[in-house]
């Protein structure tokens, strides 16, 4: 089975992952009662015996001794890291596995990206070459980190390209928290659309999600089960992580650029069919969207639990007829099962869509932006920076103009009718 | 007369373990009308076929199992020493750890060459261990990644090694409402592959099974072992020991031999020759009296007209191309299926 590595950058980064390794551990904890350290397991965690110095401790099979997170913990701040290291999960990470540093990045795109960049380059590379060694097929990286700030967005980002030019043959997947439009970080639209011109060139998929859109998934749980577990209830990683029946990703972009996914994760607090309705419906996505009338490229479905084929399909048939593909990806569906559910529930599903409905985002995101940059505000904060010009700023709002040009494009065929081309006609 | 059967993915793997089941455990179940002899001669044949014997008196099946990912063998042969009835062999695996995602470019242009020495190798043991060995039967689906791209670059190398043995694939027909993006593709590469190195294809829809299994047997909630235990009774009544019409007393006649035809060129067959009728006395699996039809029929032209059609208009905006160019699958390649399956339909419409 293959291993993944997660890395955590930034406040919003760190605690979002310190949520992820403690859920994962549960889930784990929930199926295996034998503690046998196997390959489920070992697709996040390695097996060390911790008596032994140095890097021979590693144990491949057998019983679990000491399980350590496939994770590197970035943060050019002390405080959520050592919060981390003091709390519950401490022996689950590894310290060798961490770069801090004190000042933090200031809420500056620049100072993460330019300044800790150079930094830290090599430190980032010789943890990351650390972590890849530890593993015998590395599939995939997972980071995590916000938009609006300025270590998770700058430094954040600055890794991408560290990781696509040592690790090509790896997948990058990134969870981005983009800024809410009442967010308290002025600079937030400056470092959120600086932060995504890099995505757009080196992630291989993005699964955007808003805070708002988690408050009201939070709040609605709240209200139906009454029992107030903020935080941690709503993960979109916890269905990565699988026992015995491992997910495969198989994120498919049609296109390079159109790696925005749009992630929704549906608990069974209801009725198994209600739960795919409510898959689609803009109440339940963990960003700001509406899927059901914009347009899918494609769509992956995953479900947990004792869920059979016959479920699923029945429920796609269902909704097919309200959700609009793109002309020529009308049966744009993924679809695959894991018998174990997830640790307290019967079932659950994951819908992931490669949809337009991120555009709105976006252009709000620009909006904010340009309201900004008209007035050159702030602007001296970033351009004091060495390395930063303002080339840099105006290549990354034509980036994302991009980007929402194409989304437009793919609009524009919403609602037309599905033409089947000339095929090849042969002589017989 | 042994058959050796090839299961190829995640797909061909589970279907594999339950045509094994259905075909020992109607070996072992009533015989129905006919004489202790018959019966006896009947699972004489069936085993055979389908089972070398150990030492400790449990079958091993004929089979090389082979994908990209360990988890669904390791079930598969978990599954059936379980079962305490029969086993596979213990060196009759191939794995490799990452998987294809359902790029059929990966499984043939990257996995195939790659693997292909040790694959052989294991295929060529098995085929060693036959007295009187008869053919391959090639399980897989034809909407992933290993089964098809991998399956097809097997078939290729079975068609180049032992070119005079039969090649039958059995081949799983995905959901028209889509279960994997890239499934048009995906088929299109292994049907057009196949025509030119297999003997037989035998196709067999996830749709037609599932109404089966939910109209003719009342499944509430299908699973994928539903499925796959209805298409392995079919496959089993199939391949079970049978008369044909001239030799009535012994079971040997090859069930590879009726389809030596390939798939294309029936036009020309004589009424006598496209029609071949095989029956035994012996009972199939707690059925008193059953009968399968195994055609070869302008049935198919509708759903390959279909599937080429999606291919092409997805083909046509390029979309998810990269993802096979980056393994060496071209766009002349693709226009090269396309070509060869336009032509398969016209020469079914021709009829």
């Amino acid at each position: 089975m293959t291993q993944s590595v997660v890395v955590q950058v930034g406040q919003c980064g760190n605690q979002i992952g310190c949520c992820f390794w403690d859920l994962a551990l549960r889930e784990h904890a929930a199926v295996n009662q034998k503690g046998i350290y196997d390959e489920a397991i070992s697709s996040f965690f390695r097996n060390v015996d911790t008596r032994v110095v140095g890097d021979g401790g590693s144990i491949s099979k057998g019983k679990i001794c000491s399980l350590k997170a496939r994770a590197v913990l970035i943060d050019m701040e002390e405080g959520v890291v050592n919060e981390i290291l003091q709390g519950p999960l401490r022996d689950v990470f590894d310290t060798k596995q961490l770069i801090t540093d004190i000042s933090g990045s200031g809420n500056n795109w620049a100072v993460g990206h330019k300044v800790f960049g150079s930094l830290y380059q090599d430190q980032i590379l010789e943890k990351f070459r650390k972590s890849a060694e530890h593993c015998d097929c590395l599939q995939c990286f997972f980071i995590i980190h916000s938009m609006g700030g300025g270590t998770g967005s700058g430094l954040g980002t600055f890794l991408l390209k560290v990781l696509e030019d040592e690790f090509p043959e790896v997948y990058r997947f990134v969870t981005s928290i983009y800024p809410s439009g009442e967010d308290d970080v002025i600079t937030s639209p400056y470092n959120s659309i600086l932060a995504m011109k890099e995505l757009n060139e080196h992630a291989d998929c993005v699964l955007p999600i808003d805070n708002q859109s988690l408050f009201d998934i939070i709040s609605k749980i709240d209200l139906m089960v009454n029992s107030g577990k903020l935080g941690t209830t709503v993960k979109p990683k916890s269905l990565v992580t699988s026992s015995s029946g491992a997910l495969k990703k198989q994120h498919k972009k049609p296109f390079d650029a159109m790696n925005n996914i749009v992630a929704n994760l549906l608990l069974n607090l209801t009725r198994l069919d209600q739960m795919f309705s409510d898959a689609f419906s803009k109440d339940h996505q963990l960003l700001r969207a509406d899927p059901k009338h914009s347009l899918y490229l494609a769509c992956a479905l995953m479900v947990r639990g004792n869920v059979q084929i016959s479920d699923l399909r029945r429920n796609i048939e269902r909704l097919k007829p309200s959700l609009q593909f793109v002309s020529w990806n009308q049966e744009g569906w993924k679809t695959s099962l894991c018998s174990v559910p997830p640790v307290g529930h019967s079932h659950s599903l994951l819908a992931l869509a490669n949809n337009t409905c991120v555009k709105p985002t976006f252009m709000e995101l620009k909006e904010r932006f340009m309201r900004l940059y008209k007035k050159k505000a702030h602007l001296h904060h970033y351009l004091q920076v060495e390395g930063m010009e303002e080339s840099c700023f105006t290549e990354a709002v034509s980036s994302l103009s991009a980007l929402i040009q194409e989304y437009d494009q793919l609009d524009a065929t919403k609602n037309m009718p599905v033409q089947d081309l000339p095929r090849l006609s042969i002589a017989m | 007369m042994s058959i050796v059967t090839v299961q190829l993915g995640q797909c061909g793997n589970q279907i594999g373990f339950e045509v094994f089941d259905a075909l020992l455990s109607d070996s072992h179940s009533s015989q129905g009308l006919c004489s202790m002899r018959e019966n006896e001669a009947y699972q004489a044949s069936c085993k055979e076929r389908f089972f070398s014997e150990e030492e400790n008196g449990v079958p091993i099946a004929r089979a090389v199992l082979v994908d990209m990912e360990p988890k669904v063998i390791n079930q598969m042969l978990s599954k059936a020493a379980q079962s305490g009835q029969w086993k596979y062999g213990q060196h009759a695996c191939f794995c490799q750890k990452q998987g294809s995602g359902n790029n059929w470019a990966y499984g043939y242009s990257v996995h195939g060459p790659r693997h292909e020495e040790s694959i052989m190798n294991i295929i060529r043991k098995e085929v060693e261990k036959c007295d009187s060995f008869s053919g391959f039967f090639i399980i897989m689906s034809m909407a992933g990644g290993t089964g098809s791209g991998l399956g097809a670059f097997v078939t290729q190398n079975l068609e180049d090694q032992y070119s005079n043995s039969l090649k039958m694939n059995q081949i799983i027909w995905p959901y028209g409402t889509g279960e994997v993006i890239v499934q048009n593709y995906n088929s299109i590469l292994t049907l057009s592959h196949l025509y030119r190195s297999s003997d037989a294809l035998l196709l067999h829809e996830n749709d037609a099974i599932h109404k089966i299994c939910a109209k003719l047997m009342n499944i509430k909630q299908i699973s994928f072992s539903d499925i796959n235990q209805v298409l392995a009774h079919q496959l089993g009544s199939v391949f079970q020991p049978t008369y044909s019409a001239e030799s009535s007393f012994h079971y040997r006649r090859n069930p590879l031999e009726g389809f030596k035809d390939p798939a294309l060129y029936t036009s020309w067959l004589k009424p006598v020759n496209a029609f071949n009728v095989w029956k035994t006395q012996r009972a199939f699996s707690k059925y008193e009296k059953s009968a399968v039809l195994v055609s070869n029929s302008q049935f198919l032209v509708k759903p390959l007209d279909m599937i080429v059609g999606k291919a092409w208009n997805m083909f046509a905006s390029k979309a998810y191309i990269h993802q096979y160019t980056k393994f060496g699958i071209e766009e002349e390649d693709f226009l090269d299926s396309f070509t060869s399956l336009e032509q398969v339909v016209a020469s079914y419409c021709n009829l």
